[in-house]
């Protein structure tokens, strides 16, 4: 265990033939302002790793990094280095569509395609890279609906489109929709802040299924949600130049009952955030 | 948790040798049946990312490139045309113009009968489009006031979908109609064709005006009620002024369109070569007299016709820019 | 329990007020009515001047090509005829077009760009009609009277490449010339809708790793669907409805040829020329007719069109749930 000291964040140091996400240096920028500064963890496979902090310190832009869906943003770029399980996703000739191909993503909002049936968007991902026949695609559909519980409700109805289906519902068809394409790494933006609690409760029972065979990263802004869910913390905060930064990063339950950091304290126990 | 109950179907863990992940004593861990379809092995993906592509991944680049580089170099497929089209109004109107171009009238004819300017067709297109705007514009205004503030219901309903539907016809037709409800019992005059233009110019700006009107913050109107101002001058003095913008641009590029509008003329105004300021007889337009001389075998005519095809395009392209770019409006692409 | 006392002072005051009130509403009621009133004088005028031909001849006119005003023969087929080919021809020529410079505008043009570029293609729906008819009798004429040769000579065996060109225009040409004047509409338009495309969806797209045509392809596109068409809908109105550079470039020949390089005849085109100088009462009402059935088409692709924008516009496309 690495001791503290106030500029450097408080980390444990892993064992670097279970990480699966190392990230080192990354600084995240909107146009010329720095948002995020010089962030570095690993990311352990086949775990929930959480990201907390309270609002506008850069955990989404952290997140969305990780699949390099920062820059999509006009202006937006970021340093520093990422390695997806050895490679770096920022090297010099890295397609960022071939990154997101091994590490998918759900939004805050639930955001099935419209113009498509339920069974067309489970498989969306799919058809981008190559043709299968409808027979190919029917067997996925359904393990993939299972997988997320989805299925015993719309076996009936694949052929309607997403758009009849509940908030809860037309989330897990996104991750439905996720996990076809078999990534890696499944980045969660919030993804039950638009939810209910009880389909937030379903989201969270499939995190930790899926958390075997998927290496799961989850900002959130409910404390109790990443208490839940989530094998390892990282607490995030905005630094006084206004950038975001990564103040401490531990287990769950270190970082909730023996956090080493006095801010990461204040904000684990409710003193502001 | 062994590495036996971790099956992601594609031997990554078997191939890379790695140790199962770590214990964790409070999150219960469910077996999951694994996906059994055929598929790229990671390691495959690996090298994909690491910039060695598989066949379907470099055809995916390739229509990408090909599809986006056509849509880039697509916009020239507008703005070369434009170009061309200002590059030859402007050089074969230049030579053409002269001081007298503008001050002479087509009555006034040299020696061969050949008009020695045709200043009268610009005045007279000046005066169609002044009784244009006398009519339309208030009508305009006024229906696009009423839609915004006080229409509710079925007429409204109506009055919008008329002004669509007016808004929609072609030129000629209006000239048509001017003809046949205005020349045919009274005969050519100005007033047939700034009537006719007037029909194609109010639609516009009764739709624009409604639009803009409703941008205007409800909250601006409930502060002037409050304070005790009537109605009828929270909409005249408050709201209409902070639309004003909007509206004024919408005006301008009405005025831009008729100006260079010709075949609702053809028979509504006529001709008449002589410096004409009554609007209840015919008048030359210019943009008729650009077509009557090109129809003309005389290569004077030609000339005069390209001088006015520039004076024309000047005015009717500087009302625009006017329009567009002073009185701001939003356009292109995603904020 | 609180005491109104009347303040006879004010109570004129809020009657002027009221009267005031009253007044405005009634003038602007009175413009609104105004605008009913036209629409309504605008279809009842060309009714009743149509009304002649439309007994007489009625739908006859559709059913021959010969229109021969002085011995009372009204077939407008060859007019019908070339309106249609003539904006079909336009929209098929431009409808690709302005939709690749929508996907431009708005996916790919940084947005310092966007604007100036949006506008350049904007000010193309600036320039007068007449204007485009002189640039095309001198320019686009004599530029492409070899190249309707080329294809006269190597592909003449097929029906619409065969005749003779002629020196006075053509059913291409004009279909050219319409391409570009209705370019501005369906781009602008398209660009509008697809803006109007939300974020969320290109995001869902791209994060399973798409390609951003791919995005434009099967997210962008399909969500904008009915507005796009509404734009090309649009476009076709515009170009049904075109007088002065369609007559000066299509040759004005009333007659139906297979050929794309002969040339032809618009309605729009036959009503500017023969407007003028008509040779007896129904020579102008059958012109009226005319008039009646452009104005009717046009109507009906505006209508469409609006439905179709306006449907994208106020997210009732599928999907708009919450």
């Amino acid at each position: 265990m690495t001791a503290n000291t106030s500029d450097a964040p408080a980390r444990m140091s892993i064992p670097q033939d279970t990480v699966a996400i190392s990230i080192q240096n990354l600084n995240a920028y909107y146009g010329p302002k720095l948002a995020v500064k010089n962030v570095s963890m690993d990311i352990v496979r086949h775990s929930v790793t959480a990201l907390i902090g309270p609002s506008g310190c850069g955990k989404s832009t952290v997140l969305r990094c990780l699949n390099r869906m920062h820059e999509v943003i006009p202006g937006a770029h970021a340093t520093g280095t990422v390695q997806l399980e050895g490679t770096d996703i920022y090297g010099p000739s890295v397609d960022p569509v071939q990154v997101r191909r091994r590490i998918g993503m759900l939004f805050q909002r639930p955001n099935p395609f419209p113009t498509m049936s339920i069974f067309d968007n489970v498989v969306a991902g799919l058809k981008l890279n190559g043709r299968y026949s409808r027979a190919q695609l029917a067997p996925i559909v359904e393990q993939t609906l299972r997988q997320v519980a989805l299925w015993d409700e719309v076996k009936d109805t694949l052929g309607k489109s997403a758009a009849d289906l509940s908030g809860g519902q037309q989330q897990r068809l996104c991750l439905a929709r996720c996990i076809a394409v078999k990534p890696e790494v499944i980045l969660m933006d919030e993804p039950c802040s638009a939810l209910d609690p009880i389909a937030t409760l379903r989201i969270e029972e499939l995190i930790r299924e899926l958390e075997a065979n998927y290496t799961i990263v989850i900002v959130t802004h409910n404390m109790q949600q990443a208490g839940r869910v989530a094998d390892r913390t990282a607490f995030f905060m905005l630094n006084d130049d206004g950038t975001g930064g990564l103040v401490e990063y531990g287990t769950t339950e270190q970082i909730f009952t023996a956090p080493r950091d006095r801010r990461t304290e204040e904000y684990v126990t409710g003193r502001f955030g | 948790m062994s590495e036996g109950n971790r099956v992601l179907g594609d031997g990554t863990a078997a191939a890379s040798g790695r140790a199962g992940p770590l214990d964790h004593s409070y999150v219960q861990v469910r077996s999951t049946r694994p996906l059994t379809l055929p598929d790229v092995d990671v390691k495959a993906r690996a090298g994909e990312t690491a910039a060695e592509l598989s066949g379907v991944q470099r055809r995916r680049k390739r229509v990408n490139a090909i599809m986006l580089g056509f849509a880039s170099v697509s916009s020239l497929l507008a703005i070369i045309p434009l170009v061309a089209i200002a590059l030859f109004v402007l050089v074969q109107g230049v030579n053409s113009l002269s001081l007298d171009f503008f001050t002479h009238a087509e009555s006034d004819v040299d020696a061969f009968g050949i008009p020695l300017g045709i200043g009268n067709t610009i005045a007279g297109t000046v005066l169609i489009v002044l009784v244009a705007c006398l009519v339309g514009l208030p009508i305009g205004l006024f229906s696009g006031i009423y839609l915004a503030e006080y229409g509710r219901g079925r007429f409204a309903d109506v009055v919008r979908f008329l002004a669509d539907v007016v808004a929609g016809i072609p030129s000629i037709i209006a000239g048509l109609v001017g003809y046949a409800l205005i020349v045919i019992p009274f005969g050519f005059s100005a007033i047939a064709g700034g009537i006719s233009l007037a029909l194609l110019m109010f639609p516009v700006v009764t739709r624009a005006t409604e639009e803009v009107l409703r941008l205007v913050p409800l909250s601006l109107r409930e502060g002037g009620l409050a304070l005790g101002v009537p109605r009828w001058k929270v909409i005249a003095s408050i709201v209409v002024p902070t639309a004003a913008n909007g509206i004024v641009t919408s005006m301008l590029l009405g005025v831009a369109r008729v100006t260079g509008e010709t075949a609702p003329l053809l028979f509504t105004a006529f001709t008449h070569p002589y410096w004409e300021w009554n609007p209840t007889h015919p008048v030359s337009a210019l943009t008729v007299t650009i077509f009557n001389y090109v129809n003309d075998p005389d290569p004077t005519k030609h000339k005069m016709a390209f001088a006015g095809a520039l004076v024309l395009v000047a005015f009717v392209v500087g009302l625009n820019l006017v329009a567009r770019l002073v009185f701001r409006r939003r356009l292109a692409g995603r904020t | 329990m609180a005491v109104v006392t009347e303040d006879k002072g004010n109570r004129g005051l809020r009657a002027q007020n009221r009267l005031g009130d009253r007044a405005f509403e009634g003038v602007t009621l009175g413009f609104a009515a105004v605008v009913v009133l036209s629409a309504v004088v605008l279809l009842l005028g060309i009714l009743t001047q149509a009304w002649p031909a439309l007994s007489k001849v009625g739908l006859g006119v559709l059913g021959s090509q010969v229109w021969d005003p002085n011995h009372d023969r009204y077939g407008a087929l060859a007019f019908v005829y070339g309106t249609v080919v003539t904006s079909l021809l336009a929209l098929l020529l431009t409808g690709v077009v302005g939709i690749m410079i929508a996907v431009f505008l708005v996916e790919l043009a940084p947005p310092m760009f966007a604007r100036p570029i949006g506008f350049l293609v904007e000010m193309l729906a600036a320039v007068p009609s007449i204007i485009y008819g002189l640039w095309g009798i001198f320019v686009l004429i004599p530029l492409l009277i070899p190249v309707e040769d080329w294809l006269n000579q190597h592909l003449g065996f097929i029906p619409l490449f065969g005749g003779t060109p002629a020196p006075s225009g053509s059913v291409l040409i004009a279909g050219l010339v319409l391409a570009i004047m209705i370019l501005p509409t369906v781009a602008a338009i398209s660009r509008d809708v697809m803006a109007a495309v939300p974020d969320s969806q290109r995001e869902g797209i791209l994060a399973l790793g798409a390609t951003k045509w791919e995005m434009v392809r099967k997210v962008v596109i399909p969500y904008a669907r009915a507005g796009i068409i509404g734009a090309l809908v649009l476009g076709l109105g515009r170009a049904v409805g075109e007088t002065m550079a369609v007559t000066m470039v299509i040759g004005n020949d009333p007659h139906v040829h297979a050929s794309l390089l002969s040339p032809g005849y618009s309605l729009a085109a036959v009503l500017a020329n023969e407007a003028g100088d008509t040779v007896n009462t129904l020579h102008i009402s059958a012109l009226f007719e005319l008039g009646l059935l452009l104005f009717l088409i046009s109507i009906g692709l505006n209508v469409l069109a609006r439905l179709l924008v306006w449907s994208v516009n106020r997210g009732t496309a599928r999907g708009k749930r919450r």
